[in-house]
């Protein structure tokens, strides 16, 4: 309360020298803005990373995967035998185990005819095995020998294509000295591990590789009956099958695709550091804002000292400055990064959008930054004697 | 710490000292580069006078204006302001007793960013006893006494120079300080302006009953002082009075 009331009291100093000086205040704020539009770019694409990665994880219908001991990510999950889906069906509480295929191959991109890698997924086509409407009403296609489905969220040139297949003519394209045909389309989006996605049955898959044994499956996709508690089912299965494959409840298993993005590769660190470097700037600019702003001042700080104001009330000038640097440098270095989003997610074909988090992240960050480099600014006052003023 | 003279003073306890000196020495500079400047000074100052202190350049008159108005520890002898003494006292003590004090000085130091009435306002704010509407009126009704009622919302830069002394004037008077302290506050301005200064604040200060202690060169103005004090060489002159 007696807070509150001297700070009605108190002349807005911080504010007024900020406004009096309009072209200074512009500098600043440019500045501040640099530095967060920096922040939200770095943090935006290291968070698109992650999504992207998780993508074909997360829309895998299935409350348990199996996966291989040996697996490290989506593009590189080793395998393990059939044999474990069937004796997974003893549990109690298990409906369905189904066999999934994912490898990357090369193939020549249908419009251009350069040679492009996409990752192909395989596996029955009599049980939908993902969260997409549109792969689920197309699985009589995939029925047919060599027929695949495309990733319409594709990076790389694939326009005509769509808009053939979109059509209703099929594309051919030539995999491994054989011929696909693209019979439908489906929404899912590029990520940095694959630039485009098919979706096959399991047998068309095996055909393109025939040195692949079909007892030796990529993933085991598990769904349960609706009355079935997946931590149980989970440690059940945990405790029945050998070693030689890892039991994932669905979130687990996204969270071990994003875990290696994470750590194993350097891409997290990259951007980490692409944020910390940003950091680092606005704390340069706004210190060298604040420091000439002091600097300036200096002969009315030491003419206030003299009237009896102590060093707390100059340091509480110095950082009311640069909360509201901080604050309104904010604004528009939030608002810019929301067009650049959209822009870099078209150049990209990869999910780059806002998120409530990532804007109090970089707020808080923000004002970090600038109580930082008002703390630096304030060593300056110290130089503000008044006992020079005469 | 330090000892309080207790020597007695006949002439500073018949009227109220607001100003005590007692044989106060000062130096600066550490080890061989120690240099006295104030050699056992003793003045005392009533209540409601006028005080000029001239003499050369050099003479150490603005010295002993720092150390009477806190901007500046005293280091040995006694000086009592308001009763307080100073010598030896900590930096939380002399920014207390600079709140009793008004300052003026050579140049204006107004603040640029704020206007008259903001800058006389800040002369208030350290008195937590007013309300906002009060610290207003009071910093209007200064401004208005002043002559500058007409001017409460201009910045310094739009100010002549003998307006922003005046602001300066009214930022130190306005919580009616018991001492003021003023350096060459005409040393900026021409002969007109100066004179029209230094008039409002005898004005001023006799309406307020403060005491006021100005250094100053300008031989124009003297005649307003009830005491004129001269300094050469770090040591006091013979006081001259020169009563009006």
């Amino acid at each position: 309360m007696n807070i509150l009331k001297s700070l009605q009291r108190r002349t807005p100093l911080g504010w007024l020298q900020l406004r009096h000086d309009r072209g200074r205040l512009i500098v600043a704020l440019a500045g501040i803005a640099f530095a967060d539009v920096l922040m939200f770019m770095q943090l935006g694409f290291q968070n698109a990373l992650y999504d992207s990665n998780t993508r074909v994880d997360r829309a895998m219908l299935a409350d348990i995967i199996l996966v291989s001991p040996k697996a490290l990510n989506l593009q590189n999950l080793s395998t393990f035998s059939r044999r474990r889906l069937l004796q997974a069906m003893d549990i109690p509480g298990v409906q369905t185990a189904d066999a999934l295929y994912i490898n990357s191959i090369t193939w020549k991109n249908p419009q251009t005819r350069l040679t492009a890698t996409v990752q192909i997924l395989g596996f029955s086509p009599e049980r939908p095995a993902f969260k997409l409407p549109e792969v689920n009403q197309q699985l009589d296609k995939i029925k047919l020998p060599n027929v695949v489905l495309f990733d319409r969220g594709a990076r790389g040139k694939y326009a005509e294509v769509i808009t053939q297949v979109e059509q209703g003519k099929p594309v051919t394209a030539e995999v491994e000295r054989k011929t696909l045909t693209i019979g439908g389309l489906f929404s899912l989006g590029a990520s940095f591990g694959a630039d485009a996605s098919l979706m096959a049955s399991d047998q068309t898959f095996l055909r393109l590789f025939p040195r692949r044994e079909a007892a030796s499956i990529s993933l085991g996709l598990i769904r349960l009956k609706s009355s079935a508690n997946p931590q149980q089912v989970a440690a059940a299965l945990k405790s029945h099958l050998p070693g030689d494959v890892r039991v994932l409840t669905a979130q687990e298993f996204v969270q071990f695709e994003e875990n290696y993005w994470k750590t194993a590769s350097p891409v997290g660190f990259i951007f980490g550091m692409g944020t910390a470097m940003a950091f680092v700037v606005g704390v340069v600019i706004v210190y060298q804002v604040l420091s000439t702003d002091v600097n300036a001042h200096i002969k009315e700080y030491a003419t206030f000292k003299a009237m009896g104001y102590n060093n707390g009330y100059l340091l509480g000038v110095v950082f009311e400055e640069a909360v509201i640097l901080a604050v309104l440098g904010f604004i528009p270095g939030v608002s810019l990064p929301i067009v650049l989003y959209q822009f870099a997610a078209k150049a990209t074909a990869l999910p780059i959008f806002m998120t409530l988090s990532r804007v109090v992240v970089v707020l808080m960050l923000t004002l970090v930054m600038c109580m930082l480099s008002g703390a630096i600014a304030t060593r300056k006052l110290q130089s503000a004697d008044p006992a020079d003023m005469f | 710490m330090n000892q309080v003279a207790l020597t007695e003073n006949p002439q500073a306890t018949k009227t109220t000292a607001v100003i005590e000196v007692q044989n106060l020495d000062h130096y600066f500079g550490h080890g061989s580069l120690r240099k006295q400047v104030l050699f056992d000074i003793s003045l005392s100052i009533n209540a409601g006078e006028i005080i000029i202190m001239t003499g050369p350049s050099g003479s150490g008159k603005t010295t002993l204006l720092t150390l009477a108005g806190g901007l500046r520890s005293a280091q040995s002898g006694s000086l009592k302001i308001l009763g307080q003494e100073l010598c030896g006292a900590s930096a939380n003590q002399l920014t207390q007793a600079r709140r009793q004090h008004g300052y003026i000085f050579q140049a204006h130091n107004l603040h640029s960013s704020l206007t008259a009435l903001q800058n006389v306002r800040m002369g208030l704010e350290l008195h937590p006893d007013l309300s906002v509407a009060e610290m207003h009126e009071r910093s209007q009704a200064m401004l208005e006494d002043v002559g500058l009622g007409d001017r409460l919302n201009y910045y310094p830069d739009d100010l002549s120079g003998g307006q922003k002394q005046r602001v300066a004037i009214a930022r130190a008077l306005v919580s009616a300080p018991k001492i003021v302290l003023a350096d060459e506050p005409t040393a900026a301005l021409d002969k007109k302006s100066g004179r029209d200064v230094v008039e409002l604040m005898q004005k001023l200060a006799k309406e307020q009953g403060c005491t006021i202690l100005m250094v100053t060169h300008d031989n124009r103005i003297l005649d307003i002082a009830d005491r004129i004090v001269y300094m050469e060489d770090g040591r006091l002159a013979d006081e001259q009075i020169n009563r009006l």
